[in-house]
């Protein structure tokens, strides 16, 4: 083990399900402190490499190193310094939320107080008295990702947390996640939602078919691109034929409510339309993941 | 351990449909059954009588009651009505006098009561015969007393019988439905990722299931020992405890083995209705077992409720000695033992 061995270190793994290559060499460090995302379509493998990587399952080839210690067999020194969320189903049957983080926390040794503060830690505590089956989905994901923190773990494991719930629940999600990341936990997230990963992650491994297909931060993954950005303004600002001449190298196209124009220089295209004073209802986009990952397979992401 | 046998427990008692069938439904059997064959020890015989007949005109009024209690007699209007009566089965006989002659006209539809009957009429001939010849003394004088083992009262083989039950029941749907539900849920891939040893699992679920049989035992001993069901516990009667842990342990490893080759709560349940109704059935939790055929007997002596069924009989009502049941305790023992391996063997965190 050398001195600054990382969280994570996943070294070539493979693993099949009996003609299907799950996954097909994956390698990649995650350090410490890291919000680190794994992203890609359903069935690209996430799932089978996050397994793998909490000891769940043994890879077929390849290792797993977490704290410098292999994961599989089950490791039971390694498991307190771990949280994994729960799927939201994964409860114990007809137990309030109270009585379900409290049996988890007594599960690592961590008094019921401890486990009634992480309840509140997640906006839970006023219903902390409901069963479980009755929380709605967002409240239900808070309440998983509670009771995989409640033994207060350097390691956090949350497999598509966000699936399924509406978007002000996702939003609301995020700010939670964002602080156990603060708090200076690792975490490692899976999720099928680009603006998710590109909003959250520190750095993103982008999955298809078991191989991971670029590895790095969002924005730089972007960047690298070098896509067009898009420019956008009223329709009927100027002309078609003014925007065509003035933006000659440029992609132009107006629907009859917005003027695009799709650019490679995006400060020339606004200094000229400023001078125009033609910038009513501007928005500027750049390239997303999902132009990333359009780029890498060659076709459309869908999740 | 405690704090998973604590969510096991609450759920359960929150399960009103599960609580239903461990304790209330086993326990409507009781009161049903119980309250149905209360009196099934004196069956009474309906005779008919035909016109007069003066053995019975002129019985003494002690021995009348005597015989009231073996036979209900009431007076035909007609002899042909009498007759056709026996015929058809609504009464057991109808008897009449001609001279020093009494005929008794029986139907064969009870064998058991018609020989009640010519066995009542037999000797009331009998003290007839005796008396017309003078003879007051009796030569051998018979008293009748009921010894407490083939001819328990009903309620006493039925509380032992259907609290086996029960206890089988709700150890098999405990221990397979959580095996099940806790896969299907992935609370199983979540425990096994949190430090808890496998041992500790399984202690939790045999702590619940132990705590329930025992509840099952207390309120079915309690129902039954009301004076209205009149059950009469014999002296080693504690000695039902260890018959009812190892009892449980027995089809906890049963409920393990449904519960790890089924996928669904719904297969899970189905597998284990369909051991546990037939094993009830041919173990003598319903009925005792005594008049059944001998292969009926060989079947289910292979069946661990059988066992259970006996050993509480024993204890419990028939006044047997502590070390009476410990061919029973380590049969069931075994039984576990061995099923338990064969679960482990086939044993699966999650679904394949």
């Amino acid at each position: 083990m050398s001195a600054v061995a990382s969280t994570i270190a996943v070294n070539d793994i493979h693993k099949s399900y009996g003609s299907t290559r799950a996954l097909d060499g994956i390698s990649f460090d995650v350090s410490e402190g890291e919000f680190f995302g794994i992203l890609g379509p359903n069935g690209a493998g996430k799932t089978t490499a996050l397994e793998v990587i909490e000891g769940l399952r043994r890879p077929d080839k390849g290792d797993v190193q977490l704290f410098g210690a292999s994961p599989w067999p089950r490791n039971p020194s390694l498991l307190p310094r771990i949280g994994v969320q729960l799927q939201a189903s994964s409860f114990f049957e007809r137990l309030t939320a109270r009585e379900q983080i409290r049996t988890w926390a007594s599960l690592y040794g961590v008094p019921a107080n401890k486990a009634d503060e992480m309840l509140e830690t997640v906006g839970l505590d006023d219903k902390a008295d409901t069963r479980t089956e009755k929380l709605s989905g967002g409240q239900a994901q808070r309440l998983s990702i509670a009771c995989a923190l409640v033994h207060g773990p350097e390691l956090v494991f949350l497999d598509e947390p966000t699936s399924g719930l509406d978007p002000q629940a996702r939003r609301n999600l995020w700010d939670l996640l964002r602080d156990i990341n603060g708090q200076g936990r690792t975490v490692v997230l899976t999720t099928h939602y680009l603006d998710e990963a590109e909003i959250l992650c520190d750095r993103v491994a982008i999955m298809d078919s078991g191989k991971i297909l670029q590895i790095g931060p969002p924005a730089a993954l972007v960047r690298g691109l070098e896509a067009a950005t898009r420019i956008s303004v009223e329709s009927g600002s100027m002309g078609m034929e003014d925007a065509r001449r003035l933006f000659a190298g440029d992609e132009v196209s107006d629907d009859g409510v917005s003027l695009v124009i799709a650019t490679r220089n995006p400060s020339a295209v606004l200094s000229t339309l400023a001078d125009r004073n033609a910038l009513r209802g501007l928005s500027v986009s750049g390239a997303t993941l999902e132009d990333v990952f359009l780029n890498l397979t060659g076709r459309e992401y869908r999740a | 351990m405690i704090s998973l046998s604590r969510a096991m427990f609450l759920g359960l008692l929150r399960d009103r449909t599960a609580l239903f069938f461990t304790v209330l439904f086993p326990l409507m059997f009781l009161l049903l059954f119980g309250g149905l064959f209360k009196n099934q020890t004196a069956p009474r015989s309906d005779v008919l009588q035909i016109g007069s007949v003066a053995v019975l005109d002129q019985i003494p009024a002690a021995d009348r009651a005597d015989l009231d209690a073996v036979l209900h007699i009431d007076k035909a209007t007609s002899r042909e009505e009498a007759l056709d009566k026996v015929r058809k089965g609504d009464v057991d006989a109808a008897v009449e006098q001609s001279g020093s002659t009494l005929i008794l006209h029986y139907s064969a539809a009870d064998r058991v009561k018609s020989a009640t009957v010519q066995g009542v009429f037999n000797e009331l001939v009998q003290q007839e015969n005796l008396a017309a010849a003078g003879v007051t003394t009796t030569a051998v004088k018979l008293d009748a007393e009921q010894v407490e083992d083939q001819s328990l009262k009903t309620i006493q083989y039925l509380t032992p019988g259907l609290l086996g039950w029960a206890i089988a029941t709700g150890a098999m749907f405990g221990a397979a439905l959580t095996l099940v539900n806790w896969r299907q849920k992935k609370i199983l891939r979540r425990l096994r990722l949190s430090p808890v040893s496998t041992g500790t699992i399984v202690g939790a679920r045999v702590g619940v299931s132990v705590l329930v049989a025992l509840v099952q035992t207390a309120i079915f001993i309690g129902v039954a020992s009301v004076p209205y069901f009149g059950l009469q516990l014999s002296n080693y009667w504690w000695m039902c405890i260890p018959v009812v842990f190892v009892g449980t342990l027995a089809f906890l490893s049963i409920g393990l083995l449904a519960g790890s080759f089924t996928k669904t709560p719904e297969a899970a349940s189905a597998i284990a209705n369909l051991i546990v109704l037939p094993m009830a059935f041919l173990s003598g939790a319903f009925f005792p077992l005594q008049g059944a055929p001998a292969w009926l007997q060989t079947i289910s002596q292979a069946l661990p409720l059988r066992h259970m069924v006996d050993g509480l009989l024993d204890v419990m009502v028939r006044g047997e000695p502590p070390v009476s049941v410990l061919p029973q305790l380590g049969i069931l023992a075994a039984f576990a033992v061995v099923v338990s391996a064969v679960s482990v063997a086939l044993f699966r965190w999650e679904d394949a």
